[in-house]
């Protein structure tokens, strides 16, 4: 098991990153080398390694302890979000797999307006109904998770239902609900963990998105995209200040999408041999 | 260079024979190009954050209709010169009785619209009578409330009897929302600009720009307009800003909007920077009529608790002026009230424990979100914070959810906003306005600046009153805005300064 989880590059490699960030986040609840919010202003914009390790921004803010909560921030609000959307979202398809008909047809038309709909501009108006913050970017995430959760464990349910165990199980008499608890779902696990890791990626890069914007978590709370969007201005004199920020993105991103990579070609069946 | 190219040519005379026609090609364009450019320095270009929604400064409130429009295409009977003071305009001069009561202005002979119009003592009663009417949308309309009756003994006479002394009248008629405009064209204003002023309105492509040309009919001889055209152009963004100033699409911004990026002008010869005075006091609006601003003690413990070089270094990269009251250092009769609750934390806290926060208190800011309120808004929370006391920042929309919540509704806590109105300290004497301050010694230092005309009186009355508002701290008083204007080297004749809210560009002209 050891041997064959180490021949796999991208899966190490997308562990790797994940643990370091979840390990950065967890450490910002305990220790962060400034007070995130402390403004210092006579040591505002200075370089990285000048002051702190990352330098400081406009405010004389700690670079360093901003990212670190950053991480936090945005990791926290993903998983929950994720975490809501997934549960929701698989209740809904393998109950539709188990119901068909009817119900069928009106879920996974829900699930169709709700996929037309673009992420973002929906935030926004939630924004505008309940306020910004992170009950705002949770909800608005977490809402375009469940039909991507529905859609998958829908279509992957179906399959196992045509399984001759579950036709034998069917033959025994048992219920809808008891074949999907033994039988369905412990089957289609390993798809929902892989979608899992690959919408976390996702639910950063949105919350990110939302934050530029200003929809994220209020202020002095530092998320990564509001110091990417408050970089803006000062990308000629401390192009640092959006660079990490940016970087910390983009490395959140990579680490989740290898990681789910990597877990989807550990499980898949053709490559066990 | 040409000869560096023939001589690795003579090895293909062909390509050689095409470069060179190539060059000369561009050469030449470059030349046109040139030749162009040089006659091209009758025109202008100024570029402006914020697009106006209309052009009637008359019917409007937001400054940007005045900054395209005022001087330029529309004139009032007095006006308001670089140095703030009021000087003739369409009225050649004035008397007012010694009661006060009476202003008889004698008007400039001569003098017509664009569209051919004859400007007379009835233009200038129907400008007065639209703006103080029943049905009036001026924005200063309380301003000409004043105004009892207007006689119009002949046509370059006009008689204004007021209620009651006014020594403000010519000031204000002076504002972009007091210029004189003619009965036939006032209702198309608002898209086709109609006034006496040295500029016509050409055009406006809406989301881009305003253009204007020269009025070879403008009735001011001794004025000489040097531009033949000019277009203001409307750039929200401060990055795109700056590339447009840099590319040479823009000849000027008079009121660029981010100080952070005025250090990447210095490299450019071509381009210099100026930083003069503005009327934009930046000021943090409490609601004095709910706890716990209802309380003097806690809003003189928050001032204490703003460190005024903090916020402006942190909000406005340490341009601009600290300021103790609501009003400016261009304004007369300023006095400097900085020091009245200066920055001591030590007492911020014990004030705040003696008004019955000991632990502190929380509340919530409603910010707009322009740059210098969302920064000023973080280095308030950050101050604050020293203080035991938790302010929220919630982001609000500026000009229209702002307008309706805070300065309609007073439905806030506290807020934060530029007052662009030069010298409006009468807006804490209003009621309903949304400090919902109410302070009766106050409106009667007001009162009296109204009712003397003499200039030293009305100073000291000024300084009355900006005691008053320093000590009782209706809204925190920050700084003002710097005006950051940048352009072309080679341009001149705009203001520095402002005075009030403007481009004026009568004397705009290049120098080579």
């Amino acid at each position: 098991m050891m041997a064959r989880f180490l021949y796999r590059p991208v899966l190490v490699t997308g562990l790797v990153i994940t643990l370091a960030l979840v390990a950065v986040a967890l450490l910002s609840l305990v220790w962060t080398p400034a007070v995130p919010s402390k403004m210092q202003i006579l040591l505002k914009l200075k370089p990285p390694l000048s002051a702190g390790l990352f330098g400081t921004d406009q405010f004389g803010r700690d670079l360093t302890s901003m990212l670190m909560v950053g991480a936090w921030n945005s990791l926290s609000t993903a998983l929950v979000a994720v975490a809501l959307g997934a549960s929701i979202g698989t209740a809904v398809g393998v109950f539709l797999a188990a119901r068909r008909g009817w119900a069928e047809v009106i879920g996974m038309r829900i699930c169709d307006i709700i996929f037309a709909l673009p992420p973002i501009l929906s935030a926004m108006m939630l924004g505008a109904f309940l306020g910004a913050g992170r009950f705002t970017a949770i909800l608005a995430i977490a809402t375009f998770m469940v039909p991507v959760f529905a859609r998958l464990t829908f279509g992957a349910a179906l399959q196992i239902w045509t399984r001759d165990y579950v036709s034998a199980a069917i033959g025994m008499g048992r219920s809808g609900l008891a074949i999907t608890f033994t039988h369905i779902l412990p089957n289609i696990s390993n798809q929902i963990i892989v979608q899992v890791t690959i919408q976390l990626g996702l639910a950063i890069l949105t919350e990110a998105g939302l934050s530029f914007l200003g929809l994220g978590m209020p202020p002095p709370a530092p998320t990564w995209g509001r110091m990417l969007a408050d970089a803006q201005t000062y990308l000629g004199q401390a192009p640092w200040l959006a660079l990490l920020p940016g970087l910390a993105i983009a490395l959140a991103v990579l680490g989740f999408n290898m990681l789910g990579d990597g877990l989807r070609d550990l499980f898949d069946p053709r490559e066990q041999n | 260079m040409l000869r560096t190219i023939s001589m690795i040519g003579s090895a293909s005379g062909a390509i050689t024979r095409r470069v060179a026609l190539g060059l000369m090609v561009t050469a030449s364009v470059l030349a046109m190009g040139q030749s162009r450019a040089e006659a091209a320095k009758d025109n202008v270009t100024i570029g402006m954050a914020i697009e106006p929604a209309g052009l009637d400064p008359t019917v409007a409130a937001p400054v940007a209709i005045g900054q395209v429009t005022w001087q330029n295409v529309f004139e009032g009977l007095t006006t308001i010169d670089r140095q703030g003071k009021v000087v003739p305009l369409l009225a050649e001069s004035w008397t007012i009785s010694p009661d006060g009561l009476t202003y008889t202005f004698k008007l400039r002979d001569g003098v017509t619209f664009h569209d051919g119009e004859a400007f007379s003592s009835a233009t200038a009663k129907f400008t007065l009578d639209r703006a103080r009417g029943d049905q009036s949308v001026n924005p200063q309309k309380r301003y000409f409330s004043t105004i009892d009756t207007i006689e119009t003994p002949d046509a370059t006479t006009l008689v204004l009897k007021l209620k009651q002394p006014t020594g403000s009248l010519l000031y204000w008629l002076g504002w972009p929302s007091a210029v004189m405009v003619a009965p036939k064209t006032a209702e198309n204003n608002k898209v086709t600009p109609v006034g006496t002023g040295p500029f016509k309105f050409v055009s406006w492509a809406k989301g881009s720009q305003v253009q204007l040309e020269k009025n070879a009919g403008y009735w001011n001889s001794q004025v000489s307009v040097k531009l033949e055209k000019a277009s203001f152009r409307f750039i929200g963004d401060a990055q795109a800003q700056a590339a447009a100033l840099k590319a040479g699409d823009v000849d000027a911004f008079p009121e660029f909007g981010a100080p952070e990026l005025m250090e990447s002008f210095k490299g450019d010869a071509k381009l210099v920077t100026v930083i003069g005075n503005t009327e934009l006091k930046v000021v943090a609006g409490m609601n004095n009529a709910t706890k716990p601003f209802n309380d003097k003690r806690v809003r003189q413990a928050l001032m204490m608790a703003v460190d005024r070089a903090t916020v402006i270094e942190g909000a406005w990269s340490g341009l601009g002026t600290a300021i103790g009251s609501h009003y400016t250092p261009n304004d007369p009769g300023y006095i400097d009230l900085t020091g009245t609750y200066a920055y001591d934390v030590e007492k911020a806290k014990a004030l705040l424990a003696e008004a019955g926060y000991p632990n502190g208190l929380t509340f919530t800011i409603k910010a707009p979100q322009m740059a210098y309120a969302q920064r000023t808004s973080q280095v308030l929370q950050a101050l604050f914070s020293e203080i035991g006391v938790t302010m929220n920042i919630e982001t609000t929309e500026f000009p229209a959810k702002w307008v309706a919540d805070v300065l309609k509704a007073a439905n806030y806590e506290m807020t934060i906003v530029a007052h662009a109105e030069p010298m409006d300290l009468d807006i804490y004497a209003r009621d309903p306005y949304y400090f919902n301050y109410k302070n009766p010694a106050y409106n009667a230092v007001l009162q009296k600046v109204q009712e003397t005309s003499d200039p030293a009186e009305q100073a000291k009355l000024y300084g009355e009153a900006q005691k008053i508002l320093a000590d009782d701290v209706p809204s925190l008083f920050l700084f003002v805005m710097p005006k950051l204007g940048v352009w072309d080297g080679k341009l001149k004749g705009l203001w520095e300064n402002e005075p009030i809210p403007s481009n004026v560009l009568t004397d705009v002209h290049w120098v080579e």
